[in-house]
């Protein structure tokens, strides 16, 4: 190439860019039509029975459709069934459609595709695979209708069937829910208030939903997830951005609209800053826990567990990884302390630190002063505080803790590793809980106690895994309230885990934005409005 | 010139095979298990232990080893445990906007670090020299994501010229133009592009200061011409092949390295992605990007050494 052509090549190239061509026309839609989200993640999974993720199951909500929906009062309606009914041995439930229903590919929801839901859902969710052990056969006698023949009556169907977190029985149509659970579904089409638009999804930058014109919407007012699903966007874009600055700085310079997931630094800025607003949608919040490992010394014996349970204090750890004192709460039961089962009356368990009396329980269980290998996950911000408040307060009480800093990717691989903790096993890690998936014994996961097919910690206790049959099987409520109450004492007997608080994490909207529906902790996009 | 391209291509081959070798035994010998991430918070070990094995995870590495360098050696990058797709496919949805802020850094900083050098080399100890210092000095300790948001704040939040963050393409369906590409990346490009015309500017002053010394300057001057022409025909015209060397190793560092300033400006490139797949352990997606990241390196690397025989005519391979 000769310098001169070079030049030319340069010169055409810079004008190129600097000619402002053809701005495309664009099908704009007015503004107030037009929703920017930014979810607490990215959107990467888009299979909601594949996956638990918080993000991927209210990507869920958006597109599909569940038989059953939690109302604000935490109360079970029905959503995409008109009418249900029992017989009186309570071992056949028959569920009739809405009229109209219909997948965005046009064609109609049936029997037969919300029968092939179910089996996939029971397949990953451990509620799920709870109602599937006492289900005999489902049986589609016509389009709109759908039998469930139990083998014994059973008292948590409506509860697993409008379960609110992950993983939701959301109805897909047959073909797709014949995918097996441990695959991705590939096509994404439900009966929801919105359709996905496939073509637009670029992950880790941007999912796109178009209201779905034919949706039929029930008639009662909206209520939690239960209710009607008023739309009043032609399109959603769920815009990722990582960073909580630049969350910040678009929701101020009105580049998007809603931030799921404001960082608890930014609260009381965000609270002062005009033109933008902090509310709540899911007020009964989280729950930090820490577990222990049951299988190897220190924490084999459950007198040292006690005294590690004895050395933590709540307010340690809100004060620390939250830092705002009106989004954390202290909350001694295991279930979140606003749900139905919620228990303080813990006799074994008070939420305070006291380390005399847990360094006396210490000696008595004779602790040999083997370090404790805490597991810290360095690149979560949501609890990687925690373990550095545990290891403070448990040396505090005479422990020796070796707390070993990796990401979260480390982390549960090595916590479902069964090795002794000093060939890279381990004896305690953090971790926290959306409020919906831990106000059920049966949809706690640090319940299952089945020991060595049970949660990571492996506990062996046959008495809750009993007592968990024995709610299934509870139909008058306050006899699960008291079964629930008695969960929780052994847990709390055996230090089975520590609830270590609860806190709120509100959303910020723009001003201009408003009906933000309180829920369990999902943000469902009907209901909301823009000026 | 022939044969040395055919060789240098051919080099390239050992070295992806290393560099795949290297980049799939280093990740199963991490700590961490994809399968674990898949599995979710409330899952069990067994439940992680059937996911590995529906993965192919529990098959002996080197029999892993040997499937994936198959699939490669057929163009096939495999699938993203994660996204459900080709990793071909993330790596093209993610290369327009990488290649966008990379070329696009590069020429901000070329177009104005050249010049810069150049002048200053001219002026040695002048007050343009002095400030281009403080300039190189500022550039190279103030932390990209500072430049950043010092930047946004002034420009997207108090002059509301500019947008805060995302990408805009410039092509395909969702593109809004030419222009409304541009204003995504004005901010990315000045932020990216402080550390290079630091850079930049430092080399061009180096190498056109020491060829100004050289005896054909003084022989150009004294056939009477002009000092831009001796300046640019005959000082940076000699001063060129270190500046191209420095040039060609920031567009490679750029392609694969721009994760601050990808995550600050929401912008969806290949650093993000990388980011993600390290996150995750989605080993496919990582083991494609480093063997595309090397590729670029080599392949820049090796057009830097052949433009040496057009920038100097004394070079020959």
């Amino acid at each position: 190439m000769s310098r001169r052509l070079f030049v030319q090549a340069m010169t055409a190239t810079l004008m190129a860019v600097g000619t402002f061509v053809h701005v495309q026309a664009q099908n704009a839609l007015p503004a107030n039509k037009v929703l920017r989200f930014v979810p607490h993640a990215n959107l990467a999974v888009l299979d909601p029975i594949w996956t638990t993720a918080y993000v991927t199951r209210n990507h869920g909500y958006m597109i599909y459709d569940t038989l059953f929906s939690e109302d604000a009062k935490g109360k079970i309606q029905p959503q995409m069934v008109q009418s249900y009914s029992t017989s009186k041995d309570g071992k056949v439930w028959t569920f009739k459609l809405r009229s109209g229903l219909a997948f965005h590919d046009g064609k109609p929801v049936t029997s037969e595709d919300v029968a092939a839901s179910l089996k996939r859902w029971s397949s990953r969710d451990t509620m799920g695979g709870v109602l599937f052990a006492f289900v005999d056969k489902l049986e589609t006698p016509d389009a709109n209708t759908l039998r469930m023949l139990m083998k014994e009556p059973c008292a948590i169907v409506l509860e697993a069937l409008g379960k609110a977190s992950s993983n939701v029985p959301f109805i897909m149509p047959a073909r797709i829910a014949a995918t097996p659970g441990t695959e991705q579904i590939k096509e994404h089409i439900g009966s929801g208030p919105f359709i996905f638009k496939a073509d637009e999804f670029k992950p880790g930058a941007v999912a796109v939903y178009e209201r779905n014109t034919k949706y039929v919407s029930r008639t009662e007012a909206p209520s939690g997830l239960a209710g009607g699903r008023p739309v009043n966007f032609d399109r959603v874009e769920w815009v990722i951005i990582r960073d909580p600055q630049t969350q910040f700085n678009a929701i101020v310079a009105g580049e998007v609209d809603i931030v799921e997931q404001p960082s608890f630094e930014q609260y009381d800025t965000l609270k002062k800053t005009a033109g933008v607003k902090v509310e709540d949608f899911a007020p009964a919040g989280f729950q930090y826990i820490m577990r222990f490992n049951h299988i190897h010394p220190p924490f084999n014996n459950p007198k040292i567990r006690q005294a590690a349970m004895l050395a933590v204090g709540q307010q340690a750890f809100i004060n620390t990884q939250v830092g705002v004192p009106e989004l954390g709460r202290l909350c001694r039961s295991i279930y979140p302390c606003s749900s139905q089962f919620a228990d303080e009356n813990t006799p074994h368990f008070t939420g305070v630190a006291n380390p005399a009396k847990a360094r006396e329980l210490l000696k008595e269980a004779g602790y040999d002063g083997t370090p404790i290998v805490m597991m810290r996950p360095t690149d979560l911000s949501a609890i990687t505080k925690l373990p550095l408040v545990a290891k403070q307060q448990l040396e505090a009480a005479g422990f020796k803790v070796d707390l070993q800093q990796m990401d979260w990717a480390s982390l549960v691989a090595r916590r479902a590793k069964k090795d002794p903790p000093s060939q890279g096993g381990w004896n305690m890690f953090f971790t926290t809980w959306a409020a919906g998936d831990i106000d059920s014994p049966l949809t706690s996961a640090m319940l299952n106690a089945k020991g060595a097919t049970g949660w990571f910690g492996w506990q062996d206790e046959p008495r809750i895994e009993e007592l968990k049959a024995k709610f299934a099987r509870a139909h008058e409520g306050s006899e699960q309230k008291k079964i629930a109450s008695d969960i929780q004492s052994i847990v709390f007997e055996t230090a089975s885990f520590v609830p270590l608080g609860e806190y709120r994490n509100p959303t910020v909207l723009r001003n201009n934005v408003s009906g933000l529906l309180q829920t369990p902790g999902i943000p469902v996009m009907w209901g909301l409005a823009k000026r | 010139m022939g044969s040395f391209l055919i060789r240098r291509l051919l080099a390239v081959l050992p070295v992806l095979l290393v560099v795949s070798l290297l980049v799939f035994f280093m990740l199963r010998l991490a700590p961490g298990d994809p399968a674990a991430v898949i599995a979710g918070n409330n899952a069990t070990s067994e439940d992680i232990a059937n996911i590995r094995a529906h993965m192919g995870l529990d098959k002996p590495i080197v029999a892993q080893y040997v499937l994936w360098l198959g699939q490669v050696l057929q163009g096939d990058l495999g699938y993203s445990y994660y996204l459900s797709k080709p990793v071909t496919a993330l790596v093209a949805q993610r290369m327009e906007p990488t290649l966008a802020l990379a070329l696009g850094t590069v020429l901000m900083a070329v177009c104005i670090a050249v010049p810069l050098g150049s002048l200053a080399a001219w002026r040695m100890g002048g007050w343009l020299d002095r400030g281009l210092s403080a300039f190189s000095v500022a550039g190279f300790s103030v932390p990209v994501f500072v430049i950043a948001y010092l930047l946004i704040y002034v420009f997207a939040m108090q002059l509301q010229w500019l947008p805060v963050q995302g990408y805009k393409p410039i092509s395909g369906a969702q593109s809004q133009g030419t222009w409304a590409w541009m204003r995504q990346l004005i901010l990315p490009w000045l932020t990216l592009s402080t550390v290079y015309v630091a850079l930049i500017a430092r080399i061009t002053r180096a190498s056109v200061s020491e060829a100004l010394q050289e005896d054909f300057i003084r022989t150009a001057r004294a056939k009477g011409l002009s000092e831009l022409a001796v300046l640019v025909r005959h000082a940076l015209a000699n001063a060129a092949v270190p500046i191209v060397t420095v040039i060609g190793i920031g567009v490679a560092l750029l392609i694969g390295g721009v994760v601050v300033t990808e995550t600050v400006y929401a912008i969806p490139g290949l650093g993000s992605l990388t980011v993600d797949a390290v996150l995750n352990r989605d080993f496919p997606v990582i083991q494609g990007l480093v063997l595309l990241f090397s590729l670029s390196y080599v392949l820049i690397n090796l057009l830097v050494d052949t433009s040496y025989v057009w920038l100097d005519p004394r070079i020959r391979h």
